[in-house]
């Protein structure tokens, strides 16, 4: 398909088009907002104070940016292959029973510096396993991977309803959770890095899977862009007829990537289940599957504007509790609008404002070339 | 003669419980055959139902609140079209995001206007839809056999139940025997030669998709005025991917979309009926198993598994005019 448009510098590509859908996408949150009757400026002061104002709030903002890291990054790397996973939901949900095995098995014989390694591998390994079947049936029998995704969610979601009403749940008990972990189970804060800026973190529960979020984004970055495998899964997301005539095997990398994708959401899981709540619970992933594909699109795909991304989504939902708490007619589904005007402006409507700043840079160019020759 | 009272109890719901399915993969049909695909009919269907419980409490009238149900669906379905087919964008990504807003909105503006925790007041009278007695429904009533099944099963539902059952056929016929609906067939397939043939592949998709918005308010009206009596928060709970499902199910074919809906609403109507209760010869059925059905059937199918669903070939792909 043609590129319609002219290129533009890196910065504008990069920075200014997603903050101009950014812009956007928060002044229609702001139309809503006057629609309830209540004023936007308040509730964005109390968003912000929410997210930064203290110490805790920052640990609460960094704990969900946690979990959109890892789902942001597991969208992203099938958009670099040209797939569309909205199963990053289903593939946290069902990583979840990885970290529980591990924990349920040995919290209460062995630190948590042994299990967490354990719980990594069950996460990404059940996550994976979530992933490789709409992977397969999409690189072997052409099954739309958009709509399996779909339909695993679903199927995750009732399969976790059953094995947490019925196996994995405590005898006797009648919630519907796993038993609580002892301390093998649980992941230590992060106070010491917050402490280092002065900040105190009070009960928030921002532990080390951050650390573990980061590096994941590191290596996300390598495996893109300095392996082979990386220049071939880009290769098939931007041309799959040149991929197959350079010999690259589509079955391969669709399975592969699928299965990284789902492992990378499979890790979501430990940042609730061994860094919150200690326990699996039901619907522990809430919806930070879908935050991913938001924060993928605004974060461009790359892990370096991944990372900003999900700490603007984690003060929406940090700051979000915090205007829900200051304006009760605003509850936290007003993160939920904003996530989706995000998704529409930074996604499907990207390229609403593109000719107008095209033009701008055109005849800005024009006229710098002129003065230049003027000079001259 | 309990057997059959059951049998009869167990198709009445699943009649119920197909109507939003059937008018839902109807909306998509139209969209999808146009070559654009919709995975926002759950939105839609949400918005419709919260715009015809709202305007139906305001204004005690349920034909108004019908016509707020379509008219914001339709609203949904334009900023898809323009997403889609204007700005030549995601049309996955586009659906995605409708489906959030409407989520969002709807309990936001539901609990701001209401204050009843997201729901709007429940309706009565004129505000709902009344079930429908067809002719001579009485007076069978006693005949042995054929007398339950017109009685109960075929009679005594909504104007909206039979409106969804006649769309199955008036589909067909639009599809398959007018213009209209040969070329959107066409664009759907191949909108190059369309274009070369002179008409318009925008404006034709643009149609398409106000469609779509046209039935999916059907399907959240019937949601919030007939089967429900107002709306609640979150209230299609799936049903917008169950009817895509139904959609890929039934291979983009309008009686095949019955038929397939039908399916997954007796799944559903049968789910209800066995909580609990254990079934002859095979035992206790997890109640997960039957709510995974539908979408496990349909992945079986994809697969190629019961034959092949082949997708309209254009659908997806943004149409850019040779230049």
């Amino acid at each position: 398909m043609s590129n319609p448009y002219a290129k533009l510098p890196n910065w504008a590509e990069y920075g200014l088009i997603p903050l101009v859908n950014l812009v956007v996408a928060f002044l229609v949150a702001g139309l809503v907002v006057l629609l309830v009757g209540e004023n936007p400026l308040n509730a964005a002061y109390h968003m912000v104070n929410g997210a930064f104002g203290r110490g805790e709030y920052i640990g609460f903002t960094l704990y969900y940016a946690t979990t959109f890291i890892f789902t942001g990054l597991s969208v992203a790397v099938a958009f670099h292959a040209g797939l569309f996973n909205i199963g990053s939901e289903g593939q946290a949900y069902i990583g979840g029973i990885g970290v529980a095995l591990a924990c349920l098995w040995l919290d209460r014989t062995m630190p948590w510096f042994v299990v967490f390694p354990l719980a990594i591998i069950g996460s990404a390994a059940f996550g994976a396993m979530w992933a490789f079947l709409p992977g397969w049936l999409q690189a072997k029998r052409g099954s739309h991977i958009v709509i399996t995704t779909i339909m695993f969610n679903f199927i995750a979601s009732s399969l976790m309803v059953y094995l947490l009403t019925r196996v994995m749940k405590p005898l006797g008990s009648m919630a519907t959770q796993t038993r609580t972990f002892e301390a093998g189970g649980q992941l230590p804060k992060l106070d010491w890095l917050l402490s280092i800026f002065g900040l105190n973190i009070g009960n928030a529960p921002f532990n080390v899977s951050f650390l573990l979020a980061l590096l994941a984004a590191f290596g996300v970055w390598v495996l893109i862009w300095r392996t082979r495998f990386g220049y071939e899964l880009r290769t098939m997301g931007h041309s799959p007829s040149a991929a197959r005539y350079a010999g690259i095997s589509e079955t391969r990398i669709t399975i592969i990537v699928m299965m990284i994708s789902g492992g990378l959401a499979g890790m979501m899981a430990l940042n609730p289940i061994m860094g919150e709540q200690f326990r699996m619970q039901l619907d522990f992933v809430q919806g930070a599957g879908f935050v991913g594909i938001a924060v993928a699109l605004m974060g461009r795909s790359h892990p370096a504007g991944i990372i900003p991304a999900a700490i603007l989504f984690g003060m929406l939902y940090q700051g979000g509790a915090e205007i829900a708490f200051e304006m009760p007619a605003i509850s936290r589904d007003m993160i939920v609008i904003i996530q989706g005007l995000v998704i529409l402006f930074a996604g499907a409507l990207e390229n609403m404002f593109r000719p107008a700043i095209s033009r701008a840079f055109a005849s800005f160019g024009q006229r710098s070339a002129a003065v230049q020759t003027k000079g001259a | 003669m309990d057997f059959f009272q059951t049998i009869i109890a167990l198709l009445e719901s699943t009649i119920r419980l197909s109507v939003p399915l059937i008018f839902a993969a109807l909306a998509g049909l139209y969209t999808e055959r146009a070559g654009v695909f919709d995975i926002g009919l759950e939105g839609k269907m949400l918005g419709a139902a919260f715009a015809a419980g709202a305007v139906a409490a305001v204004t005690g009238s349920v034909f108004i609140g019908l016509l707020a149900a379509i008219l914001i669906s339709v609203l949904l379905s334009l900023v898809h079209g323009y997403a889609s087919i204007t700005q030549r964008g995601s049309q996955i990504v586009s659906g995605v995001a409708i489906n959030f807003i409407v989520f969002g909105s709807t309990v936001i503006l539901g609990e701001a206007w209401f204050r009843q925790g997201g729901r709007t007041p429940a309706l009565s009278g004129d505000a709902r839809f009344q079930t429908w007695d067809l002719p001579f429904a009485d007076a069978v009533k006693d005949v042995p056999f054929i007398g339950p099944i017109y009685a109960n099963l075929l009679s005594g539902h909504f104007l909206l139940t039979y409106l969804a059952f006649a769309l199955v056929p008036i589909s067909w016929w639009v599809l398959y025997r007018t213009r209209f609906g040969l070329r959107l067939r066409a664009v759907g397939e191949n909108p190059g030669a369309v274009d070369t043939a002179g008409i318009s592949v925008i404006w034709l998709r643009y149609r398409a998709v106000i469609c779509c918005g046209i039935l999916c308010g059907f399907a959240g009206a019937y949601l919030s005025l007939a089967m429900n009596a107002g709306f609640v928060k979150g209230m299609t709970a799936g049903k917008g991917y169950i009817a895509l499902a139904a959609l890929i199910f039934a291979k983009w074919r309008p009686v095949n979309i019955m038929l397939a809906c039908l399916l997954f609403g007796f799944l559903d109507a049968l789910a209800i009926r066995l909580q609990g209760n254990p079934l002859p010869l095979i035992g206790q059925v997890p109640v997960q198993l039957m709510q995974a059905l539908p979408y496990i059937l349909t992945v079986i199918l994809l697969a190629g598994f019961i034959g092949k669903a082949i997708p309209p070939k254009a659908g997806g792909i943004p149409y850019v005019k040779e230049r």
